[in-house]
């Protein structure tokens, strides 16, 4: 199966190791991965923040960027989202070309862990980390993209790994994009908050499938001296694995 | 009061609600009561989605033919013998209002659940003219009682005073000398009000709903007050947003069952006033005169906008009940009688843009009031609406931004200055690198490193990982 990969400007910037296990895990499930050297990024800070031209540009960029991709596949729910939102971004009048594309596009955008469950149809991917972790789920993954499940039954299956349970996993960590910078107080006392209740849990690990929220926390997380590892999911899918993949 | 209270800035109030470790606890402890609850209640019903489908349809049709069922309101009421008035503004209805009470010469009023009155300030108004208004709902009680401290919740307004703050503001002011139980406040509350129930010459209520068909105004009330401010006195006068209505009884009983559910989590509440025209010949009890006050106040000038859709709030707070933000700020910080997520919708609308241009963004749009809202309002969608007022309408959004988001706009299309860029902010940020982390960066990355670290840019960034191994000949 033919993969195009979406490495978001985070993953690529700043965490590189992300992108690299998301490839190696899906070559290793037998993908042909591919990654159009043209893109940028799904324009979600503009978006959010209200410049709806410059996400314009941006999207009109990634629609052609994955014109030709079978399957779009990113490591972000948050960015994933972001790709479905064209279709909605693109809503004037003189603007239903640009709509027709974007519903093309999100027709074959994939969340790592959806694309996996979903279309791989696999929940087992062999991997091990003798851990005790918890799961943030992010809200862009659950409440805009709707993926809930996916990566809880793909974490069920790693060897070794001990799963708990995020106290008031519903809430938001606080992050929001351009709102952890314009809005730091309250976004300190939510990822305060947050922080706090993943130390209940006793993890050494913390697991998000978003690198915004991951950058996030675990800033706050190295910033206050806890020893809290943070890990995207796709390293935790590859853990155990990472020689073999490449 | 109106809509505004106090001219602090937003930012202050933040620090100020963050500061307030009380309050916070409160606020806290009462999002989760009624969270809990909100979920166990959706539970029983079956299959919530499709109720609040139901719901959302319902407030969909009522506002597309608002003239319709206004028109069928207002001549219901005209028959069973009431009186309508349609008000523009504030200031229209507080002068009819004021008329009606100065025609009674009224002096003593009591009142019950209403959001609407505090929109247009109508305490001040008949407090001007020399009347005794009192607040009979237990929480807008308090805060009367309290110096007239500001609500900071559209269904619990005291939520941010936890009992034994009740209890000293009582003993304080009415030299309360029992205990901070809520029952015995409750009752020594009943006490302080049944004067004013008998003696009352006119009671204002709100209205959650008002049935078109039949002409009727409903009250959901957790207390046994709403009746009784609406049979005692002699007058009654129901004042409603015009948004406030629904075709028939049927449509009633649904909507009440959210709005019951959304709110405490119950299925319904303890008192569900229904109240159809003045009393008639023969009834045992009942106002002799029976006023419909039905304000627009700026309602109008959404309706066929794209922010329409806020108009279907049934005022539940549910959208406040799961907001982080508002925990962590707590009501007061949005400086509007309307707070949490849909009071950063609202507020705007109502209020003005300009007063409350930054609630839109005291938001992470994390969705989770979207999610929990029993009429369906997108109601991140549309904080992200106000925020592109503010950015491209008005171009009222901070210089810098403005020029960062151009320049972002250049970077998203073009590969090349993308790719420039990333190694530009890699070369830019090394002499702040310290262990592979920034602890203190420069300039626009200072709000972020003021309480996060920074991981710093890879030297290989993962596009240069995937062509150098392309390269390598590691894969094809
Ligand atoms: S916006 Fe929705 S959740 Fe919030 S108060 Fe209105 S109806 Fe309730």
């Amino acid at each position: 199966m033919k993969v195009s990969l979406f490495i978001t400007c985070l993953a690529d910037l700043f965490y590189p190791e992300v992108g690299q296990a998301t490839v190696e895990l899906l070559e290793r499930l037998g993908c042909e991965v591919d990654f159009p050297v043209a893109q940028t990024c799904c324009g979600q800070p503009a978006f959010n923040s209200g410049y709806h031209r410059e996400a314009k540009k941006a999207a009109r960029h990634m629609i052609e960027t994955f014109a030709h991709a079978d399957y779009v596949v990113a490591p972000s729910g948050s960015c994933t989202a972001m790709l479905k939102e064209y279709v909605h971004l693109f809503s004037g009048e003189d603007e239903w070309e640009w709509q027709e594309k974007a519903r093309a596009l999100a027709e074959k955008c994939y969340e790592l862990t959806q694309f996996l469950t979903e279309i791989l149809g696999v929940e087992d991917v062999n991997a091990t980390l003798p851990a005790k972790a918890t799961y943030h789920r992010s809200c862009h993954m659950t409440r805009l993209l709707g993926v809930k499940d996916a990566p809880m039954k793909l974490l069920a299956n790693v060897k070794g790994l001990s799963l708990a349970e995020l106290p008031c996993a519903h809430d938001c960590c606080g992050f929001g994009g351009t709102f952890s910078v314009k809005m730091a107080p309250i976004s300190q006392q939510m990822v305060d908050e947050k922080v706090v209740h993943i130390e209940e849990t006793d993890a050494e690990v913390l697991i998000g499938a978003d690198c915004g929220c991951l950058m996030h926390m675990g800033g706050r997380i190295r910033r206050q001296g806890k020893p809290i590892r943070v890990m995207h999911i796709a390293q935790v899918l590859q853990s155990g694995l990472e020689k073999e993949g490449s | 009061m109106g809509i505004q209270f106090g001219d602090v800035v937003f930012y202050r109030r933040v620090d100020k609600g963050i500061r307030d470790q009380f309050m916070r606890s409160a606020v806290r402890a009462a999002q989760e009561r009624m969270r809990t609850s909100r979920l166990r209640a959706a539970e029983e019903l079956g299959d919530w989605e499709e109720w609040r489908r139901l719901g959302e349809e319902i407030r969909r049709h009522t506002l597309e033919h608002l003239d319709y069922y206004l028109e069928q309101l207002s001549d219901r009421v005209h028959a069973l013998g009431g009186h309508v008035f349609f008000a523009q503004t504030a200031e229209e209805a507080t002068s009819y209002i004021r008329d009606v009470v100065q025609k009674r010469d009224a002096r003593r009023i009591v009142k019950s659940k209403s959001m609407v009155t505090e929109e247009i300030s109508l305490n001040d108004v008949l407090e001007a003219i020399g009347c005794r208004v009192v607040e009979t709902d237990l929480g807008e009680y308090i805060l009367q009682v309290d110096d007239h401290d500001p609500p900071s919740h559209i269904v619990g307004p005291s939520v941010h005073k936890d009992r034994e703050r009740i209890r000293r503001v009582f003993a304080e002011k009415l030299g309360y000398t029992g205990s901070a139980e809520p029952e015995e406040m409750t009752a020594f509350v009943r006490q302080q009000l049944r004067p004013d129930f008998l003696t009352a010459e006119v009671g204002i209520t709100g209205c959650n709903f008002a049935v078109a068909e039949s002409g009727t105004v409903c009250l959901v009330t957790n207390e046994g007050n709403g009746r009784l401010v609406t049979s005692l006195p002699p007058v009654h006068i129901a004042v409603m947003g015009m948004e406030r209505i629904v075709p028939t009884w049927e449509e009633l009983e649904v909507m009440v069952g959210l709005l019951c559910r959304s709110a405490v989590g119950q299925k319904l509440t303890s008192y569900i006033n229904c109240l159809t025209g003045p009393k008639a010949a023969g009834d045992v009890d009942g106002p002799e005169e029976f006023h419909l006050v039905i304000i627009d106040n700026g309602r109008s000038d959404i309706l066929g906008t794209e922010f329409q859709s806020v108009l279907q709030c049934i005022r539940c707070g549910a959208c406040l009940n799961v907001c982080p933000v508002y925990r962590h700020i707590g009501g007061q910080a949005y400086g509007s009688i309307y707070s949490g997520p849909i009071g950063a919708v609202l507020s705007p609308l109502l209020g003005g843009e300009d007063l409350y241009r930054e609630l839109p963004y005291a938001s992470s749009l994390c969705a989770a009031c979207t999610e929990a809202c029993p009429v369906n309002i997108p109601l991140h969608d549309l904080l992200i609406r106000h925020r592109q007022k503010t950015a491209e309408e008005k171009r009222q959004s901070p210089l810098g931004e403005r020029l960062a988001m151009k320049a972002f706009g250049m970077v998203a299309e073009s590969p090349r200055l993308y790719r420039w860029g990333t190694k530009l902010a890699r070369t830019a940020l090394l002499p702040w690198e310290e262990d592979g982390v920034i602890r203190q960066g420069p300039g626009p990355l200072q709000p972020w490193t003021s309480i996060r670290d920074l991981p710093s840019p890879e030297r290989e960034t993962f596009r240069e990982w995937f062509e150098n191994r392309r390269k390598r000949g590691e894969r094809p």
